[in-house]
C-alpha cells in the first residue's frame, strides 16, 4: 500500500485548458509508481476567479464539490481534503461540515492566513471534533512575505499545533522550497506535526536528516506537483530504511492519522 | 549502458551532503545502475582558482575507470587556454565553467574567449544553470543563476562550439531552443535532472517538441538524489532505442568528438 498525502487535481474552471490531461497523467503515473490512494485538494479556481492561496467562498465550494465528485468516480483511489479560507469563518466551518459529511477525510489550509493566527483556532477545533488531520501549506523558513500568499513556516505551524494537541498536522512539502534544515529544527519537538515529504526537491542528505531529526514515525510520503521526485524519494527510502520503517512512511503513519476506515486496506 | 553527465565529487560548502567521496559516488552509481559518470570537483567551483581542483580530478579518474573528468576552466585567469588542451589530453568529455560563481559576466569577454577556444578545440563546454533550488540557498550563497540569454548569446560565438547545459528547467530550455536557429540548437545538449515529470509532463513534452537527440541523462548527484532522473525515464513510455539515446548514446556522441578515451580506459569500460 502507498498513500500520497499531498496530491492535487484541476478542474474545468481552472486556468489550465489541459486540466483533463494533467488529472489523467497523475492517475496514470500513480499506477506505475504503485500509489494506492491520492489524498488530494483543489485550491479554489487555481487563480482563475480568485487567487490560488486566497480562494473565494464560491471558488472553494466549486473546487471541493469537483473533488468530491472525483472521489465518488474513482472509488478508493482518491480521497479529499476540504479546502477552506479562514478569513471567511462562517463559510469555512459550514464548508468543513459539508465536505466531511460527504466523505472527505482531512482539511487543507493553504496560505490565506498565517498559521499562528487565532482565526485558525475554530477550524482546528472542528478538526479535533471530527478526528481529521490538517494539511498546512508551508514555506520552509519564511524569511519575509512572498507575493500571492500569506505563507507560514514550521515555527508558525508549531505554535498552532501546540494550541491544538488533539489535532495532527501535516507540514506540507518539506522538499517544496525554502530551508528545510530550519524546519527540521523547528518541528522536532512538535509531536503532533508530521512532515510530508513531497515537493520537487531531492536534496542529497535531506531524507537522512528527516529520519534522524524527526523520526520515521512522523514522516509521510507524498508527491505534490512532481510524481517523479516522489518516486525517487520512495526509491531512496527503500535503500535507506528497513522494510517495516519504510511501511510507516509509505502508508502506515498516514493510516494512523486519517480517520479510521479512510483507506480501504488499512 | 547509462552515463551520468552531471555528477560531483568533493564537499559542498553550504550544507552537509553525504556521499561526496569518489567511493561513495561509485556506490551510488551501483545503486541506480549508472555505468559511467562525468564528474566535476565540487569544492573548486567556489575557489578563486577553480582549476586548482583539476589535478585531483585527473588523479581520481585515472584510478577509477568508471569516472571521467570534467575539469574547470576560469577564463579570467592567466594561462586558462592551456587547461582546454590539458583536458583533451586527459580524455575529458567536456570542460566546465561556472561564470556566476567565478564572478564573471556570463556573456562577457572572458566567456566569449572561452567559447571560441572550445569551438576551435572541439571541446564541449558544460554550463550549469544552478546547483541548488534558489529558495533554499545559504544566505551567503549569492551567485546568480545562469540566465537563458547567456546560452543564446554564447552559442552564436563560434559555429563549432557545443554546450552541455545542466540543471535547466522546461521554460529555460524552451527559451533557448526556440530562440536559436536549428543549427545552433543542434549544438546544445540538455541534461534531464531539473525537468519535471508527471503530472505536468514537462520532459515528455520536451522530448516531443525539442527532440530526443538533445537530451542526456544527468543527475546532479550527490547534491540531488540520482534516483530522480531514473524515475523520470521510468515514467515515460520510451522505446529501447529512445531510452538508450538519452541514457548513453547522445552523451557518447558528445564525448567521442571531444576527447577519445585513453586506450587503457577504453579497454576496461564496457560501452
Amino acid at each position: 500500500m502507498l498513500i500520497d498525502v499531498h496530491a492535487h487535481f484541476l478542474h474545468d474552471r481552472s486556468p489550465r485548458n489541459d486540466w483533463r490531461e494533467r488529472n489523467a497523467s497523475r492517475l496514470r503515473a500513480g499506477e506505475r509508481v504503485g500509489i494506492t490512494v491520492h489524498v488530494a485538494s483543489i485550491l479554489g479556481s487555481w487563480g482563475a476567479t480568485s487567487p490560488i492561496y486566497f480562494p473565494s467562498p464560491d471558488d472553494i465550494e466549486y473546487g471541493n464539490t469537483f473533488l468530491l465528485n472525483l472521489q465518488r468516480a474513482h472509488g478508493s483511489r482518491i480521497r479529499g481534503y476540504a479546502v477552506v479560507n479562514p478569513n471567511f469563518q462562517r463559510h469555512a466551518l459550514a464548508e468543513l461540515d459539508r465536505c466531511l459529511d460527504a466523505g472527505m477525510i482531512g482539511i487543507k489550509l493553504a496560505a490565506s492566513r498565517r498559521a499562528d493566527d487565532s482565526l485558525l483556532d475554530p477550524i482546528c477545533r472542528a478538526a479535533a471534533d471530527r478526528g481529521v488531520p490538517v494539511l498546512h501549506h508551508i514555506w520552509q523558513h519564511r524569511r519575509r512575505d512572498y507575493p500571492g500568499q500569506e505563507a507560514s513556516d514550521a515555527v508558525e505551524l508549531g505554535a498552532l499545533a501546540s494550541r491544538h494537541p488533539r489535532v495532527n498536522f501535516l507540514l506540507a512539502h518539506i522538499a517544496g522550497g525554502g530551508d528545510w534544515i530550519h524546519t527540521l529544527a523547528a518541528a522536532r519537538d512538535r509531536p503532533n506535526v508530521f512532515l510530508d515529504l513531497s515537493g520537487s526537491g531531492v536534496d542529497g542528505g535531506m531524507l537522512e536528516a528527516c529520519v534522524t531529526q524527526i523520526g520515521v514515525e512522523r514522516l509521510v510520503w507524498g508527491c505534490d506537483l512532481t510524481i517523479d521526485t516522489g518516486w525517487a524519494k520512495l526509491r531512496y527510502l527503500q535503500h535507506l530504511l528497513p522494510a517495516a520503517e519504510l511501511e510507516l512512511v509509505a502508508w502506515r503513519n498516514a493510516a494512523r492519522i486519517f480517520p479510521r476506515n479512510a483507506f480501504l486496506a488499512d | 549502458m547509462r552515463i551520468d553527465v552531471n555528477s560531483f565529487v568533493g564537499a559542498y560548502p553550504f550544507r552537509r551532503v553525504p556521499g561526496t567521496s569518489p567511493d561513495a559516488l561509485l556506490a551510488a552509481m551501483d545503486r541506480v545502475a549508472v555505468d559511467q559518470a562525468w564528474i566535476s570537483h565540487l569544492p573548486s567551483v567556489f575557489w578563486r582558482e577553480p582549476a586548482a581542483g583539476n589535478p585531483w580530478l585527473y588523479n581520481t579518474t585515472r584510478r577509477m575507470e568508471r569516472l571521467r573528468p570534467v575539469p574547470a576552466v576560469h577564463p579570467g585567469l592567466p594561462g586558462w587556454e592551456q587547461l582546454v588542451r590539458e583536458a583533451r589530453d586527459e580524455g575529458a568529455p567536456a570542460v566546465r565553467c561556472d561564470p556566476t560563481y567565478y564572478g564573471l559576466d556570463p556573456t562577457g569577454p572572458e566567456l566569449r574567449a572561452l567559447v571560441a577556444r572550445c569551438g576551435e578545440e572541439s571541446m564541449p563546454l558544460l554550463l550549469a544553470v544552478r546547483l541548488e533550488d534558489a529558495r533554499q540557498r545559504h544566505p551567503n550563497d549569492r551567485a546568480g543563476e545562469l540566465p537563458p540569454w547567456a546560452i543564446r548569446t554564447l552559442i552564436r560565438i563560434h559555429p563549432a562550439v557545443r554546450f552541455l547545459v545542466t540543471h535547466a528547467e522546461r521554460s529555460f530550455l524552451e527559451e533557448v531552443h526556440f530562440g536559436s536557429t536549428p543549427e545552433e540548437a543542434a549544438r546544445i545538449w540538455w541534461d534531464i535532472s531539473w525537468v519535471w515529470g508527471p503530472p505536468e509532463d514537462h520532459l515528455q513534452t520536451l522530448l516531443g517538441s525539442v527532440g530526443i537527440g538533445r537530451f542526456v541523462f544527468g543527475t546532479g548527484q550527490p547534491l540531488r538524489l540520482p534516483e530522480t532522473s531514473v524515475a523520470k525515464l521510468d515514467l515515460l513510455d520510451l522505446g529501447a532505442d529512445e531510452r538508450s539515446a538519452i541514457e548513453s548514446k547522445n552523451a557518447a556522441s558528445i564525448a567521442s568528438s571531444a576527447s577519445p578515451e585513453p586506450k587503457s580506459r577504453r579497454s576496461r569500460v564496457a560501452t
